[in-house]
């Protein structure tokens, strides 16, 4: 007897759509967009810096903008959505093994919400 | 208590001789809440139609032979209770594989996949077997043992959109196993597994969806051995490139 497998397509732009994980998913990947946006816009701040004082004072004059707050506003969200959604999956990328037990995964999680707390802070402080 | 309910059991049926696709057919099954939806496929193959075609072995969710779709879900027929369900309950095959015939998938390139990866323990050095057992500590043991749960059930590929997107991916099943092995003390394989999963169609294919492990019915969690090799994969690199003098 001959055999003659059914293949059953998967739809190369809409097959995320098929299971609530996968959008999940999507939504993390989506979030570089605006990491990538706030990061171009960091390369334009420096990029006026170096024209000069007056530039870069017009650079911070848009930032201003209901549009330059808007994507601030954007691209904060999305960078916190992006950070968290990686901090929950770090343990199971880097498990640690102390003698026989592995470390509770919510020490791991803990220890990069912590780091990124006092990272935060110094910026913060230095800031200002 | 075992409180009888009629269900209605919608499967995919796909007939190679005389089908050109697939179709649903519904049976209406009088269950148990007890029961498990491969209890239901029995009760249709043993009473109402005997050509529904469907893989299963052991009942105890240990031999990985019933994955199927339930409800748009990879699950294992015997594991997924009746009572979770409402009264419609839709079984197909597992996605991301070709049908053979009704609920019996092609798992061929799964088995390929799984071989290539050398699936077992290479170890470092010959040893006479007057020499005695290779002894390992229980922390040793515990390093690799969640993998060892595998049952090679497949649900993990049906869950991946990579798998379905990219067939040639190699998979979080077989590269799982691979990293069982190289994570094991008595094994001296890596390298050899390494120019298999440290590839393009190995790990580097994974872009973390993380499905294989939600679906996983043994809590094996593919997607953090995956992430692992490619961290270690990643150190192995920059060993070669950074630091050609320190030994991998
Ligand atoms: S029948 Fe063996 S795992 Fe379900």
């Amino acid at each position: 007897m001959s055999r003659k497998p059914y293949i059953r397509e998967v739809s190369k732009t809409s097959w995320f759509l098929s299971q609530p994980r996968y959008k999940r998913y999507m939504a993390r990947e989506v979030t570089c967009i605006f990491i990538f946006a706030f990061t171009f816009l960091l390369i334009c701040a420096l990029g006026s810096l170096a024209k000069g004082p007056e530039a870069f004072q017009s650079f911070l004059h848009a930032l201003r903008s209901p549009l330059g707050v808007l994507l601030n506003l954007a691209a904060l969200v999305a960078t916190i959505y992006h950070s968290m959604s990686w901090f929950d999956v770090t343990p199971q990328a880097m498990p640690i093994q102390r003698g026989e037990e592995f470390v509770p995964g919510n020490v791991i999680v803990g220890a990069h919400y912590g780091a990124w707390a006092v990272v935060s802070l110094i910026i913060l402080i230095w800031g200002i | 208590m075992s409180e009888e309910r009629q269900i209605q059991l919608e499967v995919l049926r796909y007939n190679p001789e005389t089908d050109s696709q697939p179709r649903y057919q519904t049976y209406t099954v009088p269950c148990v809440n007890e029961w498990v939806v491969l209890d239901a496929l029995n009760y249709v193959k043993e009473n109402l139609d005997p050509t529904l075609s469907y893989r299963w072995s052991c009942h105890m969710a240990v031999c990985g032979s019933c994955g199927y779709m339930i409800n748009g879900e990879p699950k294992l027929g015997c594991k997924a209770f009746i009572h979770e369900y409402g009264d419609h309950i839709r079984v197909e095959p597992l996605a991301n594989f070709p049908i053979e015939r009704d609920l019996v998938t092609v798992v061929e390139d799964f088995i390929a996949k799984l071989a290539s990866v050398k699936p077992y323990l290479i170890p470092k050095e010959d040893k006479p077997i007057s020499a005695g057992e290779f002894k390992q500590t229980p922390a040793e043991l515990k390093k690799f043992k969640q993998y060892t749960l595998c049952i090679n059930c497949m649900l993990c590929y049906a869950a991946c959109p990579q798998y379905g997107l990219v067939p040639e991916f190699l998979g979080p099943a077989a590269i799982s196993m691979a990293h069982r092995y190289n994570q094991d003390s008595r094994d001296g394989g890596r390298d050899q597994r390494q120019e298999v999963i440290a590839t393009d169609e190995g790990v580097w294919e994974c872009s973390f969806v993380g499905a294989c492990s939600e679906v996983c019915p043994k809590h094996v969690d593919p997607a953090g051995a995956l992430q692992q090799v490619k961290v270690a994969s990643t150190i192995d690199w920059y060993k070669e490139h950074l630091m050609p003098w320190v030994k991998k």
